[in-house]
């Protein structure tokens, strides 16, 4: 049989929690280890972590996070942000990561995908691609959270990775990421035909039904999902942002996420068997 | 006070997640320790080869370390020995991975590559799912996964499977998009996995604990 894996993505900046839009704006939502714990509890496939201003500092800093984390969840991490070297990810592998994620590292250096692969297996290695649609069928690949133009087709791009030994492949829509507006179909499902290793859709979810549209019709392999688990979570715990630090108004505010039905992992998994997808319950 | 507990050594061989594999050990309470030294291998009560990485990588390791003979002898004189992932590979006679290579031949056996394409569909390499494992013909009562229901979700992350000479060693099946491979094994002292019992959830780390209990560990 196939399953599919949802992956709940863990954004984290310092010691926080955050999310924003398209990447970019930042707002503090809490501590990634209660985040952690709640969605391995509710039957999260695999757990991302992702340091997005690490790219920015050339370096991780989530050694700490992850070995905590680790320590209680008894489920794959991957760990991304900044990794730039064989060395590197050998210290996450080290601190407790199963699996590392790379992205502008390999975007320079591609040959690093073939050295990493043979050296640590190539199911350690995951390849993120960051794009944005620039026409009609045309994206280009992006780097530093979709600050960074390089000018490398995401499409040449993906299937390079995929022949340099890349174990599985993040797509990302930089412009649906955070809209909660549904994923770029047209792009998972593309590089999905062109690659060997199993895709990983981010960037879109708003709703359940998207889900089942980017698992269906792009095929994808498994999701990738932030807003949609973290308002849940907020929904479902107390606040903790007086004790926070960093831009925590949008916390406090309690909004109304308008373009996003909040929804549990387990919610998700049911809507899913429903539509004869198979995956862990 | 001495700790009159039994040792178990996770052997390193400088590949692989050894940290999750000691986190299970230390939540289920085995008194595990990580070692790359022949001395700690032939001393222990009982040996955990890990492994997540390349088949060839890992053997080349092994020997540069010396612990070949170490692992075979110890394991040879009935010290049980828990395989995971590509640590069951390498307990089998010989792999494909980047050209053939020998492992550590304790049990008899090939391992393989998945295809790309089954009856003209893509088959997508490595199977990074969580997915269920079956019986064939041995029962798991008094086996490591006796806590288990028929058809549990274990996680695999692997491009390569065994596939053993003699089906008595058989412990569970698993099928990845209509190809069927080993998915364990229980072979005398030799118990090993494809998946990954440390990574999946509080079923998997069961496994660690019965295993544990079978041969007075814990």
């Amino acid at each position: 049989m196939k399953t599919v894996r949802i992956i709940p993505r863990l954004d984290i900046k310092g010691p926080n929690l955050v999310k924003g839009i398209h990447l970019e704006g930042l707002r503090v939502l809490g501590k990634p280890s209660d985040f952690a714990k709640f969605y391995y509890e509710q039957g999260a496939d695999e757990l991302m972590f992702m340091d997005v201003v690490a790219s920015l500092y050339e370096r991780n800093s989530l050694h700490d996070i992850i070995s905590e984390t680790a320590k209680r969840i008894f489920i794959p991490i991957t760990v991304g942000g900044g990794l730039r070297t064989i060395s590197d990810i050998k210290d996450v592998l080290r601190a407790g990561a199963d699996k590392v994620c790379l992205n502008t590292a390999v975007i320079k250096n591609p040959s690093l995908i073939r050295e990493a692969s043979r050296m640590f297996g190539s199911s350690t290695i995951v390849v993120a691609i960051e794009a944005i649609k620039e026409g009609e069928g045309k994206y280009l690949a992006y780097t530093d959270n979709g600050r960074e133009y390089t000018g490398v087709d995401v499409f040449d791009w993906a299937q390079k990775a995929d022949e340099l030994g890349a174990g599985e492949i993040v797509i990302t829509s930089v412009d649906k990421e955070g809209t909660g507006q549904g994923y770029d179909l047209e792009l998972v499902s593309k590089v999905n035909s062109l690659v060997s290793c199993p895709v990983i859709a981010h960037g879109g979810a708003g709703k359940p039904s998207q889900v089942v549209d980017v698992l269906q019709k792009a095929k994808a392999d498994a999701v990738m999902i932030s807003s949609l688990f973290h308002y849940d979570f907020i929904k479902e715990n107390e606040s903790t942002a007086s004790s926070l630090e960093g831009n925590v108004e949008f916390l406090k505010q309690k909004r109304n996420f308008h373009t996003f039905e909040a929804c549990s992992i387990q919610h998700l998994k049911h809507v899913l068997i429903d539509h004869q997808i198979e995956c862990r319950l | 006070m001495e700790s009159t507990k039994r040792k178990v050594v996770i052997i390193d061989y400088q590949l692989g997640n050894l940290f999750s594999v000691k986190q299970a050990c230390d939540t289920v309470g085995i008194n595990a320790e990580i070692s790359s030294l022949k001395k700690d291998i032939l001393d222990a009560d009982a040996l955990i080869l890990p492994g997540v990485g390349a088949f060839i990588e890992a053997m080349n390791n092994l020997k540069k370390l010396d612990l070949i003979d170490a692992i075979k002898d110890t394991v040879n004189n009935s010290t049980p020995i828990f395989g995971i992932c590509l640590g069951q590979q390498l307990l089998f006679t010989e792999s494909e991975e980047f050209g053939a290579g020998n492992g550590l031949d304790l049990i008899p056996g090939m391992i393989k590559r998945f295809p790309e394409e089954l009856n003209g569909k893509k088959v997508k390499v490595p199977q990074i799912a969580w997915n269920k494992i079956y019986s064939s013909s041995q029962e798991w009562d008094k086996t490591p996964l006796t806590e288990l229901q028929k058809d549990e979700f274990m996680y695999f992350i692997h491009s390569y499977y065994v596939k053993p000479t003699l089906n008595d060693c058989i412990l569970t099946l698993t099928d990845y998009d209509g190809i069927e491979f080993c998915s364990s094994i229980l072979d005398r002292n030799l118990f090993a996995t494809q998946f990954h019992p440390e990574k999946s959830g509080e079923k998997g780390l069961s496994i660690y604990r019965n295993w544990a209990k079978n041969y007075n560990l814990i």
